[in-house]
C-alpha cells in the first residue's frame, strides 16, 4: 500500500502567491508605460527595455556566478525594479547610464543583502538616487513631454525640446525670488494627464492613480501608506502656502508634480521595505510625505520623494517594533 | 479581525446521517478526553452491555467510559492512537448489540425537563458527556462555575468554520428538536434564560431549520454569522455574539460565557432525556477524491481502517488522511487505531490538495498579521524562533496563539509558520518544566 503523508495543520493552502504579488505590481504599471510612450515616444521604450533588461542580467549573473543558486529572476520582483528604475529617470537619459543604474539598483540595492525580501531599502530608489548623485546633469535634463496626440487647448510641442520639470521652476523661482518665472507651470489639468516635462512614469497622474487603484483591488497594497503620504504631502505645503503664497507654491502642485504620485503608490509601499501593521504604514506615510516637502522647500534639490522614502525606509525596522498589530482583547 | 476564506468544500450537506455497522472488535481509550486517563472498572473476559459503565472517572479532570456495544473485554493492553502515542485502553469482542436497560432507545421526542439543576450536572458526568467540538472536554465541569464567577450567557457553536465538515450540518438538520431541548438542559444547568445559536452563514437550511424550531422555545436565539474562519474558533465566537472579549490566559466564564458544541448540545438531550450514555458520534467522511459523501453514526472503538474499508478503500491519489478538518484536522499516523469521543471527521485530502509549494524568503507582506485573529505577528515569531530567541517569540505573546493556521493559509512565500510556532510552544513549555 502507499504510504501517507503526515504534517501539520493546515492541510490546504490560500492562492496567494510572491509570483502573484509580483507580477500584479507589474500590470498595475502598465498603464504608466503606455502613456509614457505616448509622451515620450520610442525613448520611453528603449529606456524602459533597457533598464529591465539589465535587471534581469544582473540578477541572474549574480545568482549564477557568486551565489551559485538557481536563478529567481522569473518571479517579476526584478521586473518591478527595471520598470520603477525607467520610470524615474528622464526619457533622454543616455542608454549605459540606465545600465549603472540597474546594476547598482539590483547588485548593490538588492542582491547584496541576500535578494528579495532582504534588502532595506527600495533597489529601484538605490540605483536612481545613485544616478542622480552621480550624473546631475543627464538626471535633470529633461524633454518635454510631446504628444502624439494633441489634447484640446494645450499648445502642440511636436519637437523634443528640452525643459524644466514644474517643481525645478518652483525651486528656481524662489531662489531667485522671481515669481514671474511660475508662469511656466503647466495648469492641473496638464498635470493630471502627463503633459509636461519630467521622468518617464510621474507624469501622468491618471496613470498612477489607475494602477494604484489595481493594486488596491488586488489587496497588493493597502491604502494607508499612499494615503497618509499624500495627505501629509498636502496638508503641510497648504500650511505653508497659506503662511505665505508668495514663497510657496499651493498645494496641490506639490502632489500632482515630480515622483510624489508615483513614489507614494509604488515605491513607498514597497512591500519589503515598509512597515508591517497599519498603524506604522500610517506613521511611515506621514515622515515620507513631511521629508518630501522638507526637502522639496528648504534643501538643495528640486524633488525630495526619492530621498524622503529611502530616509523612512531606514527607520523601518524601529517602526515595527514600535508599532504592532492591535491584539485580541487589548 | 483576522480571519481567511478557505474554499468551503461542503460536499457532504446533503447526505443524511447513516448508521455505521458494527464492527467485530472494538478499542475504547481509556482517556477518550481531556485530562486524566479514566479508571477500568471491568476485567478481561467479563461480560459488558452496550452503555455500561466500563471505566470510572477518578480525576477532576476526567469522563466516566462506557461500552459502545455489546460483548466480552478481549483484553485492557496498551494500544496506539491515531498520532502513534501509545494509550491504555480496553478491547471488546463485539457479540449482538445488547443494551443496558435503563436506557431510553424510543425515538420518541421527550421535552419536560424533570432534573433539578445539581442533577443535571451529575447526569452529564454519569452519561461521560464531553465536548464534541474538539476539545473534548469533560462537559460537567464546565457547569460547575467557580465561586465568584458568573455565567451571563451559554452560546452554542453549530459555526462549523472547517471546510468539508458537515457533522453539525446534518444534526441540526435532523435533530433540531432534539438539540432545542439539550440547549433548554443546558440553560437551566446554568440559570440563564438566554441562549445563543452561532451558525455561519453559508448554512442557510440548518438556520432555517433552527430558527422554526427555536420559535417554539423561547429565549433561544439563532445567530447567523459572518462567513470568516475562524468564525468557530471560542473567543472569536464569543466576541461575535457577545461583543466580549476573553483576556489573554482566560477562561470564557471570565467573561460570563460557557460554550458547547451544538453535537454536545444533542448528546445532552440524549443523556438526560433518554439515559444515554456517550457511546457514538456523527463523524464526515469526505473528500474531493470519494465517489460518496458520508456522515455516519459511528459507535466509538471503531478503527478508522474499519471506516476506510466500508467505503472501499482509498483513491489512488490520496495524500493524507486527516481526523478533523482541513484547516485545524491532524493528519492520521496510525490507520488501525480507533474513533474517540471527540471524533469528527476522516477527511481524504488528495495530492494535489496536499502539495506544498517551494519555501521563499519572507517579503513582509504583513498577510499574515492581517490574517491573524489573535492579532499576532506570525513573521516575526518565524524570524526569532530561527534565531532559537524562544524566549522574545514568547514575550511578543507567543502563547495566545490558537494554532488555527491562517498565517500558513495565507503565507506567499509558503512559510511553515504555524509548524515553527507550534515547535516553539513545544519548546517554551519544556524550558517551564525546567525551571
Amino acid at each position: 500500500m502507499k504510504l501517507l503523508n503526515v504534517s501539520g495543520s493546515p492541510h490546504v493552502h490560500g492562492n496567494e502567491s510572491i509570483k502573484r504579488i509580483m507580477w500584479d505590481v507589474n500590470i498595475a504599471l502598465l498603464p504608466i508605460f503606455i502613456v509614457s510612450l505616448i509622451f515620450f515616444g520610442l525613448d520611453a521604450l528603449f529606456v524602459s527595455l533597457v533598464s529591465v533588461f539589465c535587471c534581469l542580467l544582473f540578477q541572474w549573473l549574480i545568482e549564477k556566478f557568486l551565489l551559485k543558486q538557481p536563478t529567481t529572476i522569473t518571479d517579476g520582483s526584478a521586473v518591478i525594479t527595471g520598470l520603477l528604475l525607467a520610470f524615474n529617470v528622464p526619457s533622454n537619459l543616455p542608454l549605459w547610464i540606465v545600465a549603472i543604474g540597474a546594476f547598482v539598483a539590483i547588485a548593490i540595492g538588492k542582491m547584496t543583502f541576500g535578494g528579495l525580501g532582504k534588502n532595506p531599502f527600495n533597489p529601484a530608489l538605490v540605483g536612481r538616487v545613485f544616478l542622480l548623485i552621480s550624473f546631475p546633469v543627464q538626471m535633470t535634463t529633461w524633454p518635454k513631454a510631446n504628444a502624439i496626440f494633441d489634447m484640446a487647448g494645450v499648445a502642440a510641442a511636436t519637437d523634443a525640446t528640452t525643459g524644466a520639470t514644474p517643481l525645478a521652476l518652483i525651486k528656481e523661482a524662489v531662489k531667485a525670488g522671481d515669481m514671474t518665472v511660475l508662469q511656466g507651470l503647466p495648469d492641473y489639468w496638464t498635470l493630471l494627464v502627463g503633459q509636461h516635462g519630467g521622468s518617464l512614469g510621474e507624469v501622468s497622474a491618471i496613470a498612477i492613480l489607475i494602477g494604484g487603484i489595481y493594486l488596491l483591488c488586488r489587496r497588493v497594497i493597502s491604502w494607508h501608506i499612499p494615503v497618509s503620504f499624500i495627505l501629509t504631502t498636502f496638508v503641510f505645503a497648504a500650511i505653508l502656502h497659506l503662511a505665505n503664497p508668495a514663497a510657496y507654491i499651493a498645494p496641490l502642485y506639490h502632489v500632482l508634480c515630480g515622483g510624489l504620485l508615483l513614489g507614494a503608490v509604488f515605491m513607498a509601499t514597497d512591500m519589503v521595505t515598509s512597515p508591517m501593521s497599519k498603524s506604522g504604514q500610517l506613521v511611515f506615510g506621514i515622515g515620507c510625505g513631511l521629508l518630501t516637502v522638507i526637502i522639496r522647500t528648504w534643501g538643495a534639490y528640486p524633488e525630495g520623494v526619492s530621498f524622503a522614502i529611502l530616509l523612512m525606509n531606514a527607520v523601518t525596522p524601529l517602526i515595527n517594533k514600535g508599532f504592532k498589530p492591535k491584539r485580541f482583547a487589548k | 479581525m483576522g480571519g481567511v476564506h478557505p474554499e468551503e468544500n461542503k460536499l457532504s450537506t446533503q447526505a443524511s446521517i447513516e448508521v455505521f455497522p458494527l464492527p467485530k472488535q472494538v478499542t475504547v481509550f481509556l482517556n477518550q478526553h481531556l485530562g486524566a486517563p479514566a479508571t477500568p472498572i471491568v476485567e478481561k473476559g467479563m461480560a459488558v452491555k452496550t452503555g455500561q459503565l466500563i471505566a470510572k472517572a477518578e480525576a477532576f479532570v476526567c469522563a466516566n467510559i462506557h461500552s459502545p456495544v455489546s460483548g466480552v473485554v478481549n483484553k485492557i493492553d496498551i494500544v496506539k492512537d491515531i498520532f502513534g502515542y501509545a494509550k491504555p485502553a480496553i478491547i471488546i469482542d463485539v457479540e449482538g448489540d445488547e443494551w443496558v436497560d435503563t436506557v431510553d432507545l424510543t425515538p420518541t421526542i421527550k421535552s419536560e425537563i424533570t432534573l433539578s439543576k445539581t442533577e443535571i450536572v451529575d447526569k452529564l458526568k454519569e452519561m461521560g458527556i464531553v465536548g464534541l467540538g474538539g476539545a473534548t472536554f469533560p462537559t460537567h465541569i464546565k457547569y460547575m462555575i467557580p465561586e465568584g464567577k458568573k455565567a451571563e450567557y451559554l452560546i452554542i457553536n453549530a459555526v462549523e468554520c472547517e471546510p468539508y465538515l458537515t457533522s453539525d450540518h446534518r444534526v441540526m438538520l435532523e435533530h433540531a428538536e432534539e438539540i432545542m431541548i439539550g440547549v433548554s438542559i443546558l440553560r437551566k444547568a446554568l440559570g440563564v434564560e438566554k441562549a445563543y445559536i452561532g451558525i455561519e452563514n453559508n448554512k442557510p437550511e440548518p438556520i432555517a431549520k433552527m430558527r422554526e424550531m427555536a420559535e417554539k422555545f423561547e429565549g433561544i436565539i439563532v445567530e447567523p454569522l459572518k462567513v470568516k474562519y475562524p468564525q468557530g474558533a471560542e473567543k472569536q465566537l464569543i466576541k461575535a455574539i457577545t461583543g466580549r472579549s476573553v483576556p489573554s490566559g482566560k477562561l470564557p466564564i471570565d467573561v460570563g460565557c460557557v460554550v458547547n458544541n451544538v453535537g454536545t448540545a444533542f448528546a445532552v438531550y440524549e443523556a438526560v432525556q433518554k439515559n444515554k450514555p456517550l457511546v457514538e458520534n456523527i463523524m464526515t467522511v469526505t473528500g474531493k477524491s470519494l465517489a460518496q459523501q458520508h456522515n455516519y453514526q459511528v459507535r466509538i472503538g471503531i478503527s478508522y481502517a474499519d471506516i476506510v474499508n466500508h467505503i472501499g478503500g482509498l483513491p489512488d491519489d490520496t495524500a493524507k488522511l486527516i481526523s478533523g478538518g482541513p484547516m485545524m484536522g491532524k493528519a492520521i499516523v496510525n490507520l488501525e487505531a480507533p474513533t474517540t469521543k471527540g471524533a469528527s471527521s476522516l477527511l481524504v485530502i488528495t495530492d494535489k490538495e496536499a502539495e506544498r509549494a517551494e519555501e521563499l524568503d519572507c517579503i513582509r507582506c504583513g498577510k499574515c498579521m492581517e490574517a491573524c485573529p489573535m492579532g499576532l505577528e506570525p513573521y516575526l515569531f518565524s524570524a526569532l524562533i530561527n534565531n532559537d530567541k524562544v524566549q522574545e517569540a514568547v514575550d511578543n505573546h507567543l502563547m495566545d496563539c490558537i494554532e488555527c493556521g491562517c498565517c500558513i493559509f495565507t503565507c506567499p512565500a509558503n512559510k511553515p509558520l504555524l509548524d515553527e510556532i507550534r515547535f516553539a510552544k513545544g519548546k517554551f513549555r519544556q524550558m517551564q518544566q525546567k525551571k
